[in-house]
Order: C-alpha cells, then structure tokens, then sequence
C-alpha cells in the first residue's frame, strides 16, 4: 500500500470517528449558547443509539429507528430543560442524573427485550443507513490524487455523515444569520435583556435544548445504526464528554467545532493505524498510550493553548427574577 | 383637564417577606414628566418593573389611556407603548447596537431586512433626538453614557409613547445628564409621557411637572413641582428634616499618611489614564478629587490601593511605600491601615450570592475577632453585622439575607460600614453616594467627616461636585489623566467646572 492510500485511510476513518463527536459537540453549543450545560450529551447519545438499533431491529426500517433515537433524546433533553429552565434546578446535576439512567436502562431493557447481554440483535442492511455512493464517483476512481480522494474520501459514507457536516453550515446560518439564533445567543449571554425585551426566556431555551435533543439522536443512531451493526453497551465510551472538551476548545463557535471534532476524530484514527506499529526513534508506542492521547490532548488544550475561551456569560445559571 | 395616561390603582407587590410595594395609587398626565422619588429600598423599580411587566403585581390594577391594560409580560407592556430604560441597563455586552436594538422587534425570521430597517430607522430617530451613536460598536465597549442610549432608542425604536427612565443619571456626567434632559424635553414636547426616577432632587425641581414620593414601599405624597421645595421633599422621603449640606469644622491637618509621587497609570489598551500625578493626603483632612469620569480618577484610586499596575511613581503609606506591581496584597494594605470603598461595588466591593453578614466582614475575615481558632466565630460575625445593620440603618435589618436582594443604596452602605468601622489611618472613597438617596447620603457624609474629626486621612473620589465641594478641605481636579488645578473648598462651582472641562489653568484662575 502506497503511503498515499495510508494517508487517505486515516483521513477517512477521522471523517467517520469525528461524526458522532461533531454532532454531539454541535448538539451542546445550541443548549449551551442559550444558557443551559448540558453535560448529559453522553447519556441522550447512548440512549438514542440503544432506541435507534432496537427500533430498527424490530420495525425493520432504519428511519423508523431513527425516529425513535430523536423521540427519546428529545425527550430527555426536555427532561433536562424542565429540571434547569422550569425548576431553575442544577444543570450540572440534572445532566449528571441522564447520564446515569440512560447507561443503567439501556442495559436493563436491552437484556429484557433482547436477551443478549445488554445488545441488540445484529441489524440486517436495510435496517442501517448504508453508504451512498456520490455521482461519478466510480467514473473519476482512477484518476490520479484527484480521483481517490473524491470516491474514497468524499463519496462512500452514510447519509447521517452528510447530515453531520452539513450541520456545521447550516448551524453558523443559523446562529448569526436568523432571528432565532439572535435570540439564542441573547439568552445565554443576559436572560434579563431578553425578558425585557417581551421574549419568553423559557420558551427559548426550551428550544434550544429540543434541538440538543435532536442533534444527540442523530449522533447516537449514527454509533449504533452506520459504525456498528446494532447497540452495544456503554457504546458512547466518554464522547459526550470530549464533544463538550471539543465545545469549550472551539468556543462555542460552529465552524470551530467542526476543526475541533475532526483533530479529535485524527487523534483516533492516528491511534488505531498506529496500533503496535513501531514507530522511528520512539519504537513501539503502547496502545494504552495512543488510545489516551485524544484525553491528554484536551487535557492540554484546556489548560492553555486555546487562549481565553470565554463562555456564554449567562451559562449554567438558572434565570431567577424573584428572589 | 388632562388625561391620565398611566393610573396604577392599589397595586401590591412581595418579594418572599419584603413588600416592596403597598397599595399604591398613582396617576400619571399624559404628556408630562413625572418625578418619582424615595429612600434606597423605598420600591421605586420595583413599581416600574411591574409597569414594564417584567414583575407581575400580587393585586392592583393598571390603566392606560383611561383602559384597563393587562400587562403579564414586557411583551404586554411594550405593545400597550410602554418603554423602560432600567436602572442595571439590559443590554447584551458582546452584541453591537444594531443587535440589542432588534432584539425581541425583529421585522421577519431573517436578520438581514431587520438590520437593513433598523439602520434606516435608527438614523432618523438620530437626526431627531440627537442621539448619536454607532450602530456597529460592540456595547462593552462603549462607555455608560452611550449604552443609556442605547436603552433610550430601544424603546424608541419600538414605538415608546410612555417612557420610565430608572434613575438614568447616576451614570452620568453633568453634560451628559444636560443632554439626556432636553432629549427629555424634546420627547414631552412631542405628546411623550415620561416617568422618571431619580435621588438627585435638583433633577426634579429641575425638569418634572409633578413628582411622587415613596416611603417604604408606600406612596405617601404628590405635587405638582412649582409648588414644592427640596426641603419637603425631602423630608417626605425621610419622614424627618435632612440636612442637604453637612456642617463641618475646620480641618486639623497633621502628618503627611498617603503620599502619591508622580503616578503614572495605563489601561489595558495601553492608554495612560493617570499622567504624573502627585500629591500628600494627610491626617485630619479630606482631600477631594473632582473630575468628570473617566479622566483617570478610577485608574487612581485602583493603582493606590493595589489593584491596579501602576507604570512608574510611587505611593507611600505612612512613610513607607505600597506595591505598585499590581500584586500587593490587599489584606497586608487593610493591616496597615487603608481601607477602600471601591467605585463599583457590585464587582469589587461584594459578594452578591453572600449573606449580608458575610460581606460584612469580607477582606477582614482573618481578624482574630472574628476567628475562633481556625474557624470562623460565627456568633462575633453575626453580632458585628447587627452592629453595623443599625448604626448605618441597613434595610431590611436581617444580616442572613442574601446581599443581592438588598436595594442598591442599601449594598452601598454595606460596603461602608465594612471599611469605616475597621477605623483605617486612611479611607479611600470613590463614589460613596453613588444611587444613594438623600437620607443616606447626610448620614455617609456626617460619618465622613466624623472620621476626618478624628483624625484620619480620607481620599474622596467624586464625580458629583456639590458632594466634593461640601466635603473636601481641598479639591484636585483631574482632566485627561492629570491634576490641572488645587482649589480650596471656597473655590465657586464655575471656577471647578471649568478646570473639569481642560480650559487652560491661567485663565480659569483669573
Ligand atoms: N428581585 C427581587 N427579589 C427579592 N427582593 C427584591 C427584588 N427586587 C427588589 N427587592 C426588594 O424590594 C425592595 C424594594 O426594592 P426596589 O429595588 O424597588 O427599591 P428602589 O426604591 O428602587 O431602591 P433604590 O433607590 O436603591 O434603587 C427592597 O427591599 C429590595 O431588597
Ligand atoms: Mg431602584
């Protein structure tokens, strides 16, 4: 194999493990930029993936599956809204409390209806989202440079990893090109200026956190329904929480988010092509160490070499008006 | 006879325990300018907000035009032509003008028509107020007088016919305060109906038709403005005489305690704020510094007591000089005696989230008198609080309270009675009056002076000169960074301003 078609490899496969983070980070700027932490992205995407796969398993269809992912990340998110917007609760405990039952439920029901410790039966290709395959890609194949990285790179993945990137655009016109991004950006940097100027600050936040809950189901069913053939328990393993590593490193900026994801999304795939692979000068890299470098990475980012990330100021705290 | 536009009918408002308002009853002309005044605590914003529907009333009634007006949200308030510039601006720091102008009056669900419409309509409503302003500069980085402005066209913008202004002045300098008021003038004179809160009592004699006074969460008075003086007014607000001019001795003035020896102070840009400044603060007297804000004052004080880097000069203390680095330690330079009542004290001066006993005793709370071994001696704190709750008359008198929910006058006087009764050597002040009403400010001032009786030096920073002349036993006026003038407290409140203004030093003296 040429050192081309290594190159090209690893590309793809960032491409295919940025997806789910990028997701899940472009999930966590809506509700953060309204205000709200939301550290339970990690339980919505496991409990999407788990009801994704068994929908699909049991209905056949793979948007069926994927309905049932938003049904229940929404759901959820709005469990998370009524405990940090209604109740004016901590959002940081409300977040925590999702993620411990979406990773103790998944498994109890995933054994009570399937009987296959805590997974879900293999999905058969109809009930997945296959790749697509782009126009031309076949026919442009063998030209030089040009060719592999358009059928290889470009073309050949699932509909969920086009929905990802084209997320990232389409979030940015949203933020700073529409009203409602006006006010999402407003409520979560002074909730006080919005009420009086006549905007619900619940109503908007609540929004924001449903299209969380949106943004984390297509993350989920992405994991169990296109990466894997079916659910596995804890299959989310922390990419909640590096999606909101990848949030604070992009400060809360979309397009940012997309080049945080996609360095993390490298580090992952750089970690598995390097598997026991010696490498010059070092030798041999142990495979503990590469699998934590996307950890210490962050790690590190965070500690400094971002600059100041400054989040939204109205972040975390409930809006209270009377004391 | 002229109708009512704005009729508030046995409104009541609690806020847990506290009842901010009480059966109030208010009649407000159409096309006039109403003056509210009363104590700090007094529940003037909280009235307005329940007007503005950002509080909604236990009971009551409002009307406006004569009609019943349901008024739940600002939402209500805005579309019945209610506007409301409030006392802490709502404004998004990080968005230009443009941006909090539309938000919540957005033409369609893009933004692109809204901006292009607001830019057009903004530079009428300039054209015709004379208010100026950027349309693409970043709030935070405008200065207060321009981002009241910018809650002024808001409700311009959005159609205002009422317009309640929140004690607007308290962030402004005296030309800036003149121009808000013939923008009022001019809003009147176009069939507007203003309401307008304010401590500064010369304000309301000055361009009210009639003004209302609140007590303690009632209403317990209104006049028509010719017909009344300062004098009753202010007595209504207190419920007894107020001295509106503190009497004082002369100085005694000992050895030198604070020396300042060519200071020279930058801001984060780089700009020098303070320009090789010098001067002694001694024993036994108040030393005023005069100046309209923003020409060094606040850099000053802040690089005197440690806060602030200072790039060259020196400061000594008693003879012996303080940490200019900008790393001094502040409760080293509380030990030995400087005390600072910080200009802004929501961000410097307390802990909103604290109890009140606990900002009490912020930066002195490794005094052994508030220790019992390594603990905090709850018991001592809890009875200093008290202590200082009723010598400085602190409302409401419950030291458990979160320190956020009391009124601003209030928060002032906690920040006072903090450092005052550590008896310092030296005081700096900046502001002590700032949105404090009538009553307390007598009271500050004769404590104040009390303090100078008894021999310590006190630094007064002041942007109201009536407050520098009345008390100062000597005023520095600072312009662009630099003393351009000592005068004597005789010196005419003319001679002051103009030295406050830059006009050369020569021909002010003459
Ligand atoms: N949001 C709130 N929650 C709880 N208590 C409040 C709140 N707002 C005001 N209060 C209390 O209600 C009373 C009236 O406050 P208000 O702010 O209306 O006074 P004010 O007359 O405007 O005073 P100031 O001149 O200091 O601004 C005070 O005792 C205050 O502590
Ligand atoms: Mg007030």
């Amino acid at each position: 194999m040429s050192f081309f078609d290594v190159i090209i490899q690893t590309l793809d496969s960032t491409i295919r493990l940025s997806v789910p983070l990028l997701l899940a980070c472009l999930a966590g700027l809506y509700s953060e930029r309204s205000g709200i932490f939301d550290i339970g992205l990690e339980g919505k995407m496991l409990a999407a993936a788990f009801a994704g796969a068994a929908a699909a398993s049991v209905f056949h269809s793979a948007w069926i599956g994927l309905g049932m992912a938003i049904l229940v990340s929404v759901s959820l998110a709005l469990v998370h809204g009524f405990a940090s917007i209604t109740h004016r609760g901590n959002q940081i405990v409300s977040g925590l409390a999702i993620n411990f039952i979406a990773a103790g439920s998944t498994i109890i029901l995933g054994q009570a209806w399937f009987q296959q410790g805590g997974r879900t039966p293999a999905l058969a290709p109809n009930e997945r989202f296959e790749a697509i395959t782009l126009p031309g890609a076949e026919a442009v194949r063998s030209v030089p440079i040009v060719g592999p990285i358009y059928s290889e790179l470009l073309s050949g993945h699932s509909l969920l990893v086009y929905v990802a990137f084209l997320a990232v655009p389409f979030t940015w016109w949203v933020l700073f090109r529409t009203r409602f991004g006006l006010r999402l950006r407003a409520v979560g940097e002074n909730p006080a200026a919005v009420d009086t100027a006549g905007i619900s600050v619940a109503w908007l936040r609540y929004r924001a956190v449903i299209c969380t809950g949106i943004l984390t189901a297509i993350a989920g069913a992405y994991l169990s329904m296109v990466q894997s053939g079916g659910f596995v328990k804890d299959m989310t393993a922390g990419k909640g929480y590096i999606a909101l590593a990848a949030l604070i490193f992009a400060k809360w900026r979309p397009v940012n988010a997309m080049f945080a994801c996609l360095l993390f999304g490298f580090l992952d795939a750089l970690a598995i092509r390097l598997q026991g692979a010696p490498l010059p000068v070092i030798g041999k890299v142990p495979v503990q160490l590469m699998q934590a470098l996307p950890y210490i990475l962050t790690v590190i980012l965070l500690a400094g070499f971002i600059g100041k990330a400054i989040p939204p100021r109205a972040g975390g705290v409930p809006y209270v008006k009377e004391r | 006879m002229a109708e009512a536009a704005i009729e508030l009918i046995g409104i009541n408002k609690s806020f847990g325990a506290v009842r901010a308002n009480r059966d109030i009853n208010l009649e407000i002309t159409r096309g006039t300018i109403h003056g509210i005044v009363g104590e700090n605590g007094a529940g003037k914003s909280t009235l307005m907000s329940i007007l503005y529907g950002f509080y909604q009333a236990d009971s009551g009634e409002i009307r406006v035009n004569g009609k019943p007006a349901t008024i739940r949200t600002s939402n209500d308030a805005i579309a019945t032509g209610i506007g409301m510039v409030h006392q802490h601006f709502m404004l998004v720091d990080n968005f230009t003008v443009l941006e909090n102008i539309i938000l919540g009056a957005e033409s369609d669900a893009l933004l692109k028509s809204s901006i292009a419409k607001a830019r057009s309509e903004l530079e009428r409503l300039e054209r015709e107020y004379g208010l100026e302003v950027d349309p693409d500069a970043i709030i935070e980085e405008l200065p207060v007088g321009l981002q009241q402005r910018v809650e002024i066209l808001k409700a311009l913008y959005r159609g205002a016919e009422i317009l309640i202004l929140d004690e607007p002045t308290g962030v402004l300098t005296p030309a800036e305060a003149d121009h808000l008021f013939r923008i009022l003038k001019q809003l009147k004179d176009q069939g507007k109906t203003i309401v307008l809160i304010t401590h500064k009592l010369r304000e309301i004699m000055a361009i009210t038709d009639s003004v209302s006074v609140m007590r303690q969460g009632t209403m317990v008075a209104t006049r028509e403005t010719k017909k009344t003086t300062v004098e009753e007014l202010a007595e209504l607000m207190v419920g007894r005489r107020v001295l509106l001019r503190v009497e004082k001795g002369e100085a005694k003035a000992g050895e030198v305690k604070l020396s300042v020896k060519n200071l020279v102070v930058k801001d984060q840009r780089g700009v020098t704020m303070v320009d090789d400044v010098s001067f002694d603060v001694r024993a036994g007297e108040i030393v005023g510094i005069a100046g309209v804000a923003g020409n060094g004052q606040s850099e000053l004080l802040e690089a005197i007591s440690g806060i602030r880097k200072a790039v060259s000069g020196s400061v000594t203390l008693d003879g012996k000089p303080i940490d200019l680095t900008g790393a001094a330690d502040p409760g080293e330079l509380r030990q030995r005696g400087l005390a600072h009542v910080p200009e802004d004290r929501h961000h410097v001066g307390l802990v909103l989230a604290f109890e009140e006993n606990e900002n009490s005793i912020l930066g002195y709370h490794n005094d052994k008198r508030y220790l019992k071994g390594p603990l905090l001696d709850v018991d001592a704190i809890m009875a200093d609080a008290k202590d200082k709750i009723a010598k400085y008359d602190i409302r409401p008198a419950n030291p458990r309270l979160k320190t956020a929910n009391f009124s601003g006058g209030n928060q002032q006087k906690i920040v006072l009675a903090r450092e005052i009764e550590q008896d310092p050597g030296v005081l700096i002040v900046g502001q002590p009056t700032r949105g404090v009403d009538v009553g307390a400010i007598e009271f500050i001032h004769k404590r104040l002076i009390a303090m100078r009786d008894q021999g310590k030096a006190v630094l007064l920073v002041s942007v109201e000169l009536d407050e520098i002349r009345s008390l100062s036993d000597r005023i520095l006026v600072m312009f662009a960074g630099r003393v351009v003038g000592e005068r004597g407290p005789e010196a005419s409140e003319g001679e002051l301003g103009l030295l406050m203004a830059g006009v050369e030093q020569k021909e002010a003296a003459e």
